[in-house]
């Protein structure tokens, strides 16, 4: 699979701060990219440098194969995190004025306009102002005029805040579909529960730094802590719990169970297998529970973070 | 279509839309031309009250050069004492009372003369009975002494003396008058211009940081686009509501001045004044002869071509500067401290233009100071009427145009760096740092 975007360790500075030290990603064509970090990590003067809003000091960015230059604007699609429209503006009217900033033409602009209005059910909101609208609806607004371009790589910070769940959710559907239609996404949030919901690949930023990154499924590979959520029906628990601790790295697990059950972590060294342990636990008594632990995308960020 | 038209389309379209933007432009000239009207009614109610003024003439010699007009009538007041002539005077509701004892040496006159009146009298009315009385006495010391008044009147000679420079163009007093009216308007206007105009370009850059959609479309142009745009779009809002005013004023005016019979025209204003001044002694002929003359001597063609090149250089100086002032701040109350360093060589301009280009157009302070960027526009487009020559003005153009370039180039480096800066208020050393980013 090749890669839609490859930035380049790409340095920029603000006069004596270094906002980003010689950070490198790439994002696979057709991927959902999550983009994370701490704040004022520097992954919005990131996505600035791929915006060409800021240029970078040192280092590269290519787009589809070629060098950035001013005629990719129209590749992109972008929703900042600090976002708004003209307040006095019409919808319609702020609509295609931004549309047209991406070199559509009016005609072109008004026919998609009225396509995305009617998917999303604002057809009517054309001449309301800005300002008659609640925030959500002004993000709706938001994300159509970002994506209406049809662009090849569509970059999001924080694209459901301000949103309520139903809305958030219509919003995450149009944000897989417009990936089946084919564009590439950078997804940036603290909303770690959407990363692992959506991305496919993310980058870890942090300091100016990039941390880690690589394919999600990769990433959590390595964060792999062989750990087992056990539940254990037994006579005699405390018993058990002895034994297994002789045997293993234990640690009392909490989790909801229907009987009053032994409920432990159980983490196994390199060299156990986790059949074994099964085995082992059935002829002990009745198991009614046992479940790998996996890193969540949560406990990576923290982890990664506070390592570093 | 690209970008920058249609940013400027865009900037246009909303300021001449909105409605405070709409109400300004139909409601100014109405204000103004209604303020006007009042004064002239008013000024005019003033005159048209008839003013009695009693005279009490006691020597006798000088009564008879008080003749009533339709705006004054005098009374005469004979055989009655000082105090019953006042008390007359204070009951019958008259202005005052002149009251001219009895003298006997004309040079001691001044001691005898006295006006009583209930509160302290017009100045003008003062100085009409001094020039009165003075011509009358003065008449009456040369009889006394023997010398022939009608002689005198026949000697009178009064002398024009007509102007003209060294390579034979004609000018005269009434021409340095019109020179100074266009030198005075043409500043006036560029200093309002860029006041009103830079200021509406400040507070629309500090809009889209507000309204945060500054990231949106930076995303889409350049940010020098986005100011040139702002720039440009404004300031032909700002013509359109100046051809407005100019036209609908002036529409106005004729017919308010049909409807109330009132002469907005004759209002007195300083202009006026010096115009009267300097046409006293001469008759109407010679005045209208001496403006076509001057009309014909200004250098027209000149004063157009450098009124809008000034003009424009000097408002796009200006106004780059607003827009990166409103790039650096977050909201209007911030701009306060990085206005006063544009204000100050603007206001400069318009006073050393209004003080050294009337003494002396050519003089050494208005000559440094057409030069100059900042001041420039406005003290050369007074001076130009007077005839500046053309290496000067070539020279002071090339410099604004020069700075003017250095000053996009500054306030777009502020630009670029402070529509992304959100919530603090930027020190002088902050945005020096900008400009290195």
């Amino acid at each position: 699979m090749s890669n839609l975007l490859e930035v380049h360790e790409v340095c920029k500075n603000f006069g004596d701060f270094r906002a980003l030290n010689k950070v490198s990603i790439s994002v696979p064509q057709g991927s959902i990219f999550g983009l994370l970090g701490p704040n004022g990590a520097g992954k919005t003067t990131l996505i600035r440098v791929i915006n060409q809003i800021t240029m970078p000091d040192s280092g590269t960015v290519h787009l589809d194969g070629a060098s950035l230059k001013p005629e990719h604007i129209k590749d992109i699609g972008y929703l900042p995190e600090e976002r708004g429209l003209y307040k006095t503006m019409k919808v319609g009217e702020q609509a295609l004025y931004l549309a047209q900033l991406k070199g559509l033409n009016k005609a072109e602009a008004k026919k998609r306009l009225n396509y995305w209005f009617e998917r999303l059910e604002i057809g009517d909101w054309w001449n309301k102002k800005i300002q008659e609208l609640s925030k959500g609806m002004a993000q709706k607004i938001q994300f159509v005029v970002t994506v209406l371009h049809r662009p090849k790589l569509l970059i999001f910070d924080e694209p459901f805040s301000g949103f309520d769940p139903i809305n958030a959710n219509l919003i995450k559907d149009e944000i897989l579909r417009l990936r089946e239609d084919g564009a590439t996404v950078i997804f940036s949030t603290h909303r770690m529960e959407s990363v692992e919901e959506l991305c496919d690949d993310i980058a870890l930023i942090h300091k100016s730094n990039k941390i880690l990154d690589g394919r999600l499924i990769d990433v959590k590979r390595q964060y792999k802590i062989s750990t087992y959520e056990v539940g254990i029906r037994t006579h005699n628990k405390a018993l058990l719990e002895q034994e297994l601790s002789n045997k293993f790295e234990v640690s009392v697990a909490n989790f909801k169970t229907l009987e009053d059950e032994l409920k432990l972590n159980i983490k196994l060294a390199e060299t156990d297998k986790p059949n074994d342990l099964l085995n082992y636990l059935t002829s002990q008594g009745e198991v009614s529970h046992f479940v790998e632990l996996i890193p969540s995308v949560n406990d990576i960020f923290i982890q990664t973070v506070k390592n570093n | 279509m690209n970008h920058l038209s249609l940013i400027i389309k865009r900037e246009y379209l909303t300021k001449v839309k909105n409605k405070s933007f709409i109400v300004m432009t139909i409601l100014s000239p109405i204000i103004m031309i209604a303020l006007a009207a009042v004064v002239a009614y008013l000024s005019q109610l003033n005159n048209e009250k008839v003013r009695t003024i009693n005279i009490f003439d006691e020597s006798g010699v000088v009564r008879d050069i008080f003749k009533s007009t339709d705006k004054t009538t005098y009374n005469v007041l004979k055989g009655m004492s000082l105090e019953e002539a006042k008390v007359l005077s204070k009951e019958s509701g008259s202005y005052g009372l002149l009251y001219i004892d009895k003298f006997t040496d004309v040079k001691e006159a001044s001691n005898h003369i006295k006006f009583y009146s209930k509160e302290s009298a017009s100045l003008s009315l003062i100085s009409d009975f001094e020039n009165k009385l003075n011509k009358k006495l003065t008449n009456l010391e040369l009889q006394n002494n023997g010398v022939d008044i009608d002689k005198i009147k026949e000697s009178k000679i009064s002398v024009n003396i007509a102007q003209e420079s060294f390579e034979g163009e004609k000018t005269s007093k009434i021409d340095s008058i019109i020179k100074l009216v266009f030198g005075l308007a043409s500043g006036y206007l560029l200093f309002m211009f860029i006041i009103i105009y830079g200021n509406m370009i400040m507070r629309s850059v500090i809009e889209e940081k507000t309204s945060r959609i500054i990231e949106v479309i930076i995303s889409s142009v350049k940010p020098v686009q986005l100011m040139l745009g702002k720039i440009i779009g404004t300031s032909l809002a700002g013509i359109t509501q100046f051809i407005i005013w100019m036209v609908f004023g002036g529409l106005l005016m004729t017919i308010v001045s049909l409807v109330l019979g009132v002469n907005m025209l004759e209002v007195q204003t300083p202009q006026q004044e010096i115009v009267e001044m300097a046409s006293q002694g001469a008759d109407f002929k010679f005045y209208f002869e001496s403006f076509k003359m001057s009309m014909e001597n200004m250098p027209l063609m000149n004063l157009i071509i450098a009124f809008i090149l000034f003009f424009i250089g000097g408002y796009l100086l200006y106004s780059s500067l607003y827009a990166a002032i409103g790039a650096a701040v977050d909201n209007e109350t911030d701009t306060q401290q990085f206005l006063l360093p544009i204000i100050v060589p603007l206001i400069l301009a318009v006073y050393i233009g209004i003080f050294t280009v009337i003494e002396d157009p050519h003089g050494t302070v208005s000559t440094v100071f057409s030069f100059i960027p900042l001041t420039s526009p406005v003290v050369m487009l007074m001076r130009i009427p007077f005839g500046v020559p053309l290496w000067q003005q070539l020279v002071s153009l090339l410099l604004l145009i020069s700075t003017f370039i250095g000053t996009v180039w500054f306030a777009a480096k502020i630009y670029r760096v402070g529509i992304l800066m959100y919530g603090k208020k930027p020190s002088y050393k902050e945005i020096i740092k900008w400009i290195k980013y």
